[in-house]
């Protein structure tokens, strides 16, 4: 199985976007082989630019270029990509609209032995909280690929959240991905499992598992968190018994609270939320912190099965 | 006393006593203002509208008509909270009218406490937060450098702001990039909001100077009050060439009010009846002053 990181599917689409889209350029903190901007470095140096570890700088700078017509993809680890510079992207990238994405690699507990200051968890609350912010978080190399693509095209802030996990490819090069709208993957009606980024792939394990033992659950892959497809989700409400959200991320103000959000003005409907349980994270395999943390394809089948 | 234009650009006062007209005009500008706002910051306002009248009327190569302008220069004005001032020079040279001057602050009002470049034509860039406006420069400098369209691009920094990290990170980056098209101004008041700069982060105008040139500045240290030496400073910095440039401005919070100069309580405070007539009547008096002095020349 063809296993790749969306880190890696990151750099190989802005590279390829370097060629597609010459107003194109690229910032990124002293971290360049890490989250994969060194493709695009090589290729196109004069619209490169290394601010070394200065994150509030990189950040700054970006906002610059894109006054002056550029399209600025900013990148860094997910820990100093949002939380590090919560200011300097809410004043000077969020409220004044302007055209920066920033890309944040290793999101989330599956960074691993790393640890817990370098797991940041807490990223998808913070950009969903923050007014003229879209939020997107993808699952797969096919779908990161044309992320990376689309929001070139959309002209305002983006914050893309991204992993260091390998996971396998799960969609086709066929499949057509529209941002604000979520992805539904089967259509068993015991239960929907809404996910986000890695643990998408963990869901759809848990639901060809849980097929075996007779029960039939759909997964949901929320790719953009905001603006969040409520359609899809009160559909979901509706057609299944249970609903249960898992993310990488604090179950506290991620994709849970978000679908919280939505079934509560609309349809109120229980809603199991998995998650990180708002504790930091620890040095760890990945799979081993998945597990631990309770975030994989067993503790889901667990959760269902009411275990 | 007259000075030689600068070749090609026309339509530019440059006659100092012009533009120190120009300059009082803008700081009856802040003070009405402030005055009908009832909020606002008046001390770091006065204290850079020599620089401003400078810029806007001699210095940056701009067109009201033309705000949007790719190939214009560029001013972030990094010391947000003086924004009476950057309104008052651009409702000055026509962006805006003087009358919505008179909004300031209010619920329905384009003129935010700090500038919005959404909602003002003119303000190349949002800014409030301190210590984020030269990495936002330099990035407009590499643009402009990116796209070899010339642009210059101006920030203005308060000397309290540079207890800010990201202004030396920026810094570097300014240097590193030999950002030659990049002129910051440090409005070297002295004061801060609650207090003497150099007590509350142990530097003055002199440290600043030296820590600039440390990360690679072309240094130039003048009276930030006096139109004649701001207008050479701007010739001076043109002249650097492969690194970026920065004004120190030695100024005087409050300059032009007597009662607000040197005052660190007129930070942040809006003037009462009173206090803004006293203030009007002072700048009117400054301005039959310069007349005079313009008399005499000719």
């Amino acid at each position: 199985m063809n296993m790749i990181a969306t880190r890696e599917s990151f750099g190989k689409a802005l590279e390829e976007l370097g060629e597609e889209n010459e107003k194109v350029v690229v910032l990124d903190a002293d971290l360049y082989n890490s989250t994969k901007t060194e493709e695009f470095k090589n290729r196109f140096p004069e619209r490169f630019f290394n601010l070394g570890i200065a994150e509030a700088d990189m950040i700054g700078t970006a906002a610059g270029l894109a006054t002056c017509g550029k399209i600025p993809y900013a990148s860094t680890f997910a820990a100093f990509a949002s939380g590090r510079v919560y200011d300097q992207i809410r004043a000077s990238i969020a409220y004044p609209k302007l055209n920066v994405k920033i890309c944040a690699t290793h999101a989330g507990i599956t960074v691993g032995e790393d640890g817990a200051t370098h797991q940041m968890i807490e990223d998808i609350n913070l950009m969903r909280g923050m007014p003229n912010m879209l939020v997107m978080s993808t699952s797969d190399d096919i779908q990161t690929k044309w992320a990376v693509k689309e929001i070139a095209k959309y002209n305002g802030p983006v914050y893309l959240r991204l992993s260091r996990y390998k996971t396998p490819v799960v969609y086709d090069e066929k499949t057509k991905f529209e941002i604000g709208k979520g992805i539904q993957i089967g259509d068993g009606t015991d239960a929907s499992i809404i996910a986000t980024g890695v643990t998408v792939v963990e869901s759809i394990k848990a639901m060809e598992e849980l097929k075996e033992k007779g029960i039939n659950v759909r997964v949901i892959d929320i790719h953009t968190i905001k603006p969040i497809d409520k359609d899809l989700i009160i559909k979901c409400a509706k057609e299944t018994d249970r609903l249960i959200t898992v993310e990488d991320h604090n179950i506290i103000g991620g994709l849970g609270s978000a679908v919280c959000e939505v079934l509560a003005e609309n349809y109120p409907k229980k809603v199991t939320r998995m998650g990180i349980e708002d504790t930091f994270g620890r040095s760890g395999r990945a799979e081993d912190l998945m597990r631990y943390y309770g975030i994989d394809k067993n503790a889901i089948i667990e959760e269902i099965e009411g275990l | 006393m007259c000075l030689v234009s600068k070749g090609g650009k026309k339509m530019k006062i440059t006659k100092v006593e012009a533009l120190q007209k120009i300059a009082n005009r803008i700081r009856m500008d802040i003070i009405t203002e402030i005055y009908y706002g009832k909020s606002g910051h008046p001390g770091g306002s006065l204290s850079i509208a020599d620089i401003l009248a400078v810029l806007y009327f001699n210095e940056m190569n701009i067109n009201p008509k033309m705000p949007e302008d790719s190939s214009r220069d560029r001013l972030v004005l990094s010391k947000g909270h003086a924004s009476a001032a950057l309104y008052a020079v651009l409702a000055e040279k026509g962006y805006i009218s003087k009358d919505e001057l008179l909004t300031f602050r209010n619920i329905n009002s384009n003129l935010q406490g700090h500038p919005d470049m959404n909602k003002v034509k003119g303000v190349d860039m949002t800014t409030g937060s301190l210590g984020q406006g030269l990495s936002v420069a330099n990035g407009m400098a590499l643009a402009s450098k990116m796209d070899s369209m010339g642009y210059r691009v101006y920030c203005i920094i308060g000397d309290g702001e540079l207890d800010e990290g990201q202004i030396w990170e920026a810094a570097m980056t300014s240097s590193k990039y030999n950002l030659d098209n990049l002129c910051a101004i440090v409005d070297c008041n002295g004061l801060q909001l609650t207090g003497n700069t150099e007590e509350i982060r142990g530097i003055n105008s002199e440290d600043i100077e030296q820590k600039f040139r440390s990360f690679g500045f072309n240094t130039i240290t003048i009276n930030g009050n006096d139109i004649f030496s701001i207008i050479n400073a701007f010739g001076v910095a043109h002249m650097a060439k492969g690194k970026p440039s920065v004004i120190i401005a030695k100024t005087v919070k409050g300059k032009g009010i007597s009662f607000m100069e040197g005052n660190a309580a007129w930070h942040g405070k809006a003037l009462n009846d009173e206090e803004y007539k006293l203030a009007l009547e002072e700048l009117i008096e400054r301005e039959k002053q310069i007349d005079k002095e313009m008399e005499g020349d000719n």
